[in-house]
């Protein structure tokens, strides 16, 4: 199977903690190539340095790897370039607020850019969301509430 | 005879710069233990997930830095070797992060000091010769940054709440500001570094953490302290009575189930 093929469903495999989104989409594989030795090796690059998930997004990425062909495949954790919310591409960011995370604020938004301003509902669409907690149900995610439509949501914090 | 003289100064190098990492890595690892102690126990329901999340945060930051300094050493260490087999001698954190946590006010003091010391730490860091820990400074630095935003958030907060608030977070600040200056100590490993570009010095970090940390107590309106001793000794190994505790409870499942994985 070539190389570009591996890749794509390297990037298909669905985040642990936010399954609506490949991690490809997510921004957090870096590359996938053949090394030194002739093995494929996939450079992935942690959204936060504690991030739970890692284990689990090595063990699919190696079950992709093996259904490919390749049982000798690798999986790499690099930390240049640093992961930021800015490499969720557009896909990603329609796929988190389809299913109510409000996506992060665009790379070309002005920084600094506070806590939740100005973001809109996933739910209802309304600017009249306030910050909740700085912190949500997972490191990536902090927690607004709307006043349009009552609703709490998690944000995808931007970093 | 020529080939020892070459490398014997990259060896010097590697070996002082894995000391340095277990360093802060120790402050990471200790700082995130006290946190964790806060489960259950803090104020809100929010607070509680603002706590394990940052204490996850440090974990994070002490397994980089932790397995880069077992590399480094030559030692083979593993992050986990460092973190579950050493001896309470053998850590090297500054004393400000094995503190018991007190209150919440006084949580919130030494998260104070450690999130503006850890982020300009990172910051410069990230300019550091040694690429490693480059790359990991910077990623690091953005999450201390987040952490700082919390930490401010509740000093002005708890400063501006009520006299019973402001009176915690006043005891909070004396309680905790002898041990800040340690951050910022400069002994012959880090002036050996800091030569060798790989560490900024401490110094202008001391002055800007000052700066900084008054700022935001002039917007809580709470004074700044000037205690009149500073503690140290972390960097020797050399602890308070409170480490004990903390180490037996870090490593007591490493202990009973020896190689244990699941």
């Amino acid at each position: 199977m070539p190389v570009a093929e591996v890749a794509r469903r390297v990037g298909e495999v669905p985040d642990p903690e936010l399954p609506m989104i490949g991690l490809g989409d997510l921004g957090v594989v870096e590359s996938v190539a053949v090394a030194d030795d002739g093995n494929l090796e996939v450079a992935i690059l942690p959204t936060f340095l504690g991030c739970p998930a890692l284990p689990a997004i090595t063990a699919s990425v190696l079950e992709v790897l093996a259904r490919c062909g390749h049982p000798e495949g690798r999986v790499r954790q690099v930390l240049a370039p640093p992961w930021s919310s800015d490499r969720i591409s557009e896909r990603g960011r329609a796929a988190l607020a389809a299913h109510g995370i409000a996506p992060p604020a665009a790379p070309d938004a002005p920084e600094p850019v506070r806590l939740g301003l100005g973001t809109p509902c996933p739910h209802c669409g309304s600017l009249a969301t306030r910050p909740h907690s700085a912190f949500g149900p997972a490191r990536c995610q902090s927690m607004l509430h709307c006043a349009g439509c009552q609703e709490t949501f998690p944000l995808m914090t931007a970093m | 005879m020529a080939d020892t003289a070459a490398t014997r100064p990259e060896q010097v190098t590697e070996a002082a710069l894995a000391r340095y990492t277990l360093r802060i890595g120790d402050d990471a690892l200790v700082l995130a233990q006290r946190l964790c102690q806060w489960i259950t126990r803090a104020p809100t329901i929010e607070e509680d997930l603002a706590l394990s999340n940052i204490a996850l945060d440090l974990v994070g930051h002490a397994r980089t830095l932790l397995a880069l300094g077992g590399r480094l050493d030559g030692t083979g260490r593993t992050e986990d070797d460092l973190a579950f087999l050493r001896t309470e001698r053998e850590f090297t954190n500054a004393l400000l992060v094995e503190l018991p946590g007190g209150d919440f006010a006084r949580t919130v003091a030494r998260q104070l000091a450690y999130t503006h010391h850890a982020v300009l730490l990172y910051g410069a860091l990230a300019e550091s010769t040694h690429q490693e820990l480059a790359a990991f400074a910077v990623r690091a630095a953005k999450e201390v940054a987040y952490h700082r935003r919390h930490a401010d958030d509740w000093v002005v907060r708890l400063g501006l709440g009520t006299e019973e608030s402001a009176r915690r977070m006043r005891a909070g600040l004396e309680r905790v500001w002898p041990c800040t200056a340690e951050l910022f100590e400069e002994d012959p490993l880090v002036r050996g570094l800091v030569a060798s570009g790989a560490v900024p010095a401490p110094g202008p970090l001391h002055e800007r953490w000052r700066q900084e940390v008054a700022a935001v107590l002039d917007r809580a309106g709470l004074p700044l302290p000037a205690p009149k001793w500073h503690a140290t000794g972390g960097r020797d190994g050399l602890h308070t009575e409170a480490f004990g505790p903390l180490v037996a409870e870090l490593q007591s499942v490493r202990r009973q189930f020896p190689g244990g994985t699941w």
